[in-house]
């Protein structure tokens, strides 16, 4: 391997980052340690390299001492690489000449020996000092970037960053799975701690964003693959059939008085179940966009297939056709389609789920018919729901005289989720606010602790305590309706050790609410892995940074924003919704995306023609040179996993950065020091 | 050598999953073993059995390879394509006498600080029991075998044409290739 290469010189820098490596790695001896290796020119210790001061001293040496290789000891390449690379650069240098080693994240951090700890940092700066001397110049490939953006999901966080990113005067695809945008926050009457209607903040945002030159809106769809890479991406849309053509729909709903079924039957999805609607529907009366939707599994024109699917019948008198006219947007033979969109960059807001109230069974819910969980409150509280707001329990009659509000379902619990949902103290106190207003009813808080972090919450609490609702302290043990005394004869009695009286108590309440709490989404895995994100423990995604890259994820030009981020309420959702926009908008104002060289190519003089790698690549990169008998890499393509470098029977393809030398030099810096 | 022995494992993990896992274990501070040093590759798709091979003769007790879970590789299928030539690798290590124990697969993802700092103790344990592989010691003696051998075989044929020493300076280099 002999090269027409300058002697190497290289220098290091071992990073104390204040006291988070510096206690448990003596950063002067691993100094020490380096400046005795072959090649390196200087070796220093430093508080914090990644500071101004610390990256001008890079600079300075590279000039004064001629150095031709950099690097650096201190956190995870994952956070400093690029900054080190740039200081590198500033200094006159080509960025990759460049490597850093990561001993607080792998070394100070997870050890508790200090003597081990510095021999560790010691190896491993031997490994990138053996290493670095392997290294190449290489230049960043810039690739421009699509100005559209894809916004998955249609909540309050969605419709937010999409309205953002479209008023800037850019493209906005804006996938939604159900009929209607407006995720969430749509069902809700009031929102606290402000009680300001739902509706009225939300439905005048979602007709705009219906409405909006540059968004265009794709609802009842859903992505079913994800090409390409930062800057440009094929996504494939899934248009689900909703037997109405969008166009020609001018969303009169004449259709549905028409229907068949004079009165509407089905249980309504939008209502939780708790109203019903037709077989032709339109969620709720301000749906966005205002397009019916007839559901294949009530609708009489439609029968079993044989692959269990529907299949149009023809059996009904079609009146819902009749009155629709010359409009003529009913098409029962529409099937589902595939469309494809090239975009730059992805926003994912795709929500969560709140926390199946079946799994807490203690608690009755599905067995009592008057146990309700917080989101069915929401709709009977609304003005818009299915009883006009006027709150009625099952028997839809009459009203409850006392209500049980239990704070904490499926969270901050072992059993089920361990982590505290955020939102369900405020908003059961909201619903406790809402439900008294309505009914005059006594309600009873059951919770283990009252948590009111936001501006103006702890300040709702106390207006709750004034308005005379009752809070008890404790996680309760069961709902039952098995009564002890005759005034609990025909009640729901919640049984709960007070911990603050410090006995079990035994409470009846004509109805009870369960404040269930935030999850992720069912599919949250299928959705991370289509666009190559991460989840974090409990399987909301995961950012790159919990407080420097709050909306990034470790894909670059993916963003998250929202509940599927994990639990928050509207102002934060809608907070983190335009931190992503200005992300996006950050990303396509730049124009371009400079990408890691780290693709693979082949040495012709040595490639056998055996064809092994062709197959072993995910994204057909490697070709086949008939005429020279030689396989080549379409550089384009490649995204530098290195598969087909690690399988070269003869040794052929070499991968920029991480290449046989490097590596093979790394693995002998690691294991040369004792 | 002559210090109280542990064992050094190198790892070699890939940089979207199992890496971040180890850098999540940090961010949490967790602690774990500090007989570990990582590798990052791209993805575990990178990793040529001889790195594994590499790490044992240079003095490793033992290899661990971190990819992402199957179906979660960044690039797809590399984990995939890492596990077939690990089961290759297995039998034949098995064959060269060294216990499975000593290089093991793991799929961390993400999330899985926890893991990596499970198996690093675990895998840390298992080759403290094990004792040291000493490679680099066994190639040594395998080399003077190899040498005494050559010299024996010269002695006996007279040391006519010399093919006997450019045979050992052969075998000496493959032995040095494995
Ligand atoms: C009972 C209850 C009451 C609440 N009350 C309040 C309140 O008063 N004030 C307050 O600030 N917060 C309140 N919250 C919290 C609030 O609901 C959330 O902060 C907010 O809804 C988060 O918005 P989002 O857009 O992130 O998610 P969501 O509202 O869940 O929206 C996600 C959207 O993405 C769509 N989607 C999901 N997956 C896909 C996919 N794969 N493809 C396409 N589309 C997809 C969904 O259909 C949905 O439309 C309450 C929560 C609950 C449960
Ligand atoms: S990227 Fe992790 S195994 Fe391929």
């Amino acid at each position: 391997m002999a090269k027409q290469e300058q002697e190497v010189r290289i220098g290091f820098y071992v990073c104390h980052c204040g006291t988070n490596i510096a206690a448990m790695v003596d950063c002067p001896e691993v100094a020490q340690f380096v400046g005795t290796l072959p090649g390196v020119v200087l070796s220093k210790d430093y508080k914090y390299m990644c500071s101004d001061p610390g990256q001008e001293l890079i600079q300075q040496d590279i000039r004064e001492h001629r150095l031709n290789r950099v690097v650096v000891a201190s956190c995870s390449p994952l956070l400093h690489e690029p900054t080190f690379r740039s200081a590198t650069e500033k200094g006159g240098l080509n960025q990759f000449y460049f490597h850093m080693v990561n001993i607080r994240e792998h070394d100070s951090w997870v050890h508790t020996d200090r003597a081990e700890a510095t021999s560790k940092a010691k190896a491993l700066a031997q490994a990138a000092v053996h290493r670095v001397a392997h290294h190449k110049p290489l230049e960043t490939k810039r690739v421009s970037i699509n100005p559209t953006t894809l916004v998955v999901g249609a909540g309050i966080a969605g419709i937010h960053a999409a309205m953002t990113i479209a008023n800037s005067g850019k493209k906005v695809i804006l996938v939604e799975r159900e009929p209607t945008i407006g995720g969430h926050m749509a069902k809700f009457d009031k929102t606290f701690p402000t009680l300001d209607c739902a509706a009225c903040i939300l439905t005048p945002k979602m007709s705009d964003v219906g409405s909006h030159e540059n968004i265009q809106v794709l609802s009842y769809s859903e992505v079913t693959k994800v090409d390409g890479f930062v800057g440009n991406y094929t996504v494939t849309v899934k248009r689900k059939p909703r037997y109405i053509d969008e166009e020609a729909c001018i969303g009169c709903q004449d259709c549905i008085p028409a229907c068949v079924f004079k009165q509407p039957k089905f249980a309504d999805e939008f209502n939780e179940g708790l109203g019903k609607r037709r077989p032709v529907y339109i969620p709720f009366p301000q749906a966005t966009p205002q397009i019916v939707a007839i559901d294949p599994n009530t609708c009489l024109n439609f029968k079993k297939g044989e692959d269990g699917g529907r299949v149009v019948s023809d059996k009904c008198k079609k009146t819902c056709v009749e009155a629709c006219g010359d409009k003529n947007a009913i098409d029962f033979t529409q099937v589902e389609r595939i469309e494809e969109y090239e975009v730059g960059s992805v926003i994912v807001a795709t929500g969560f789920q709140t926390f199946d109230a079946r799994r807490a069974p203690a608690y009755g819910y599905g067995r009592f018919p008057n146990v309700y969980t917080s989101l069915e409150i929401e709709r009977l509280v609304n003005a818009s729901g299915p009883t006009g707001g006027h709150v009625v329990m099952r028997d839809g009659k009459s009203e409850p005289r006392s209500v049980g509000i239990i704070h904490c379902v499926g969270s901050r619990d072992k059993k089920t989720n361990v982590w505290c949902s955020r939102v369900c103290c405020m908003y059961s106190m909201k619903l406790a606010h809402l439900l008294k207003e309505h009914t005059g009813a006594e309600i009873y808080n059951f919770y283990i602790d009252v948590r009111t972090p936001g501006k103006g919450y702890e300040e709702f609490y106390n207006k709750l305590l004034d308005e005379g609702v009752h809070f008890i302290r404790g996680r309760v043990g069961e709902v039952t309706d098995w009564a002890m005394t005759p005034d609990e004869e025909g009640k729901l009695v919640i049984r709960v050790e007070d911990t603050l009286a410090g006995y079990v108590r035994r409470i009846p309440v004509d109805m009870v609410v369960l404040a269930t709490g935030l999850e992720p989404q069912q599919d949250a895995q299928d959705v991370r892995r289509m666009f190559n994100m991460s989840c974090g423990s409990e399987g909301f995604f995961l950012e790159r940074h919990p407080k420097l890259a709050p909306v990034n994820t470790f894909n670059d030009g993916i963003y998250i924003a929202g509940a599927c981020q994990g639990p928050k309420d509207i102002p934060d959702t809608v907070a983190q919704a335009g931190a992503a926009a200005a992300e996006v908008l950050a990303l396509i104002d730049k124009g371009f995306v400079e990408q890691e060289p780290n693709t693979a190519f082949i040495l012709e003089d040595e490639c056998s023609g055996c064809k092994s790698c062709i197959p072993l690549c995910p994204y057909t990169a490697i070709l086949f040179d008939e005429g020279k008998g030689r396989a080549y890499i379409n550089e384009a393509l490649c995204k530098g996993c290195g598969t087909c470098v690690g399988s070269c029977p003869s040794g052929s393809i070499v991968q920029n950065l991480f290449d046989d030398e490097e590596i093979f030099s790394e693995i002998e810096g690691v294991l040369a020091y004792e | 050598m002559s210090k109280e022995w542990k064992p050094r494992l190198v790892a070699f993990f890939c940089n979207w999953c199992t890496y971040t896992a180890a850098d999540l274990a940090g961010v949490s501070r967790l602690k774990y073993a500090p007989n570990v040093r990582v590798i990052r590759l791209m993805c575990s798709g990178r990793i040529d059995p001889q790195f594994i091979l590499e790490a044992l003769t240079k003095g490793a007790d033992g290899v661990l390879i971190g990819g992402c879970h199957p179906n979660d590789c960044h690039y797809v299928e590399g984990n995939y394509k890492m596990l077939r030539r690990f089961q290759l690798l297995k039998r034949m290590l098995g064959d060269m006498g060294i216990e499975p124990e000593r290089v093991r697969l793991e799929w961390i993802s993400a999330a899985e600080g926890e893991k990596v700092r499970r198996v690093v103790n675990e895998m840390t344990e298992q080759i403290a029991n094990l004792g040291p592989l000493g490679m680099p010691g066994r190639f040594a003696e395998w080399d003077r075998e190899v040498e005494s051998l050559a010299a024996q075989i010269e002695a006996r044929e007279g040391g006519g044409c010399g093919c006997g020493s450019s045979g050992a300076e052969t075998a000496e280099k493959e032995v040095a290739h494995v």
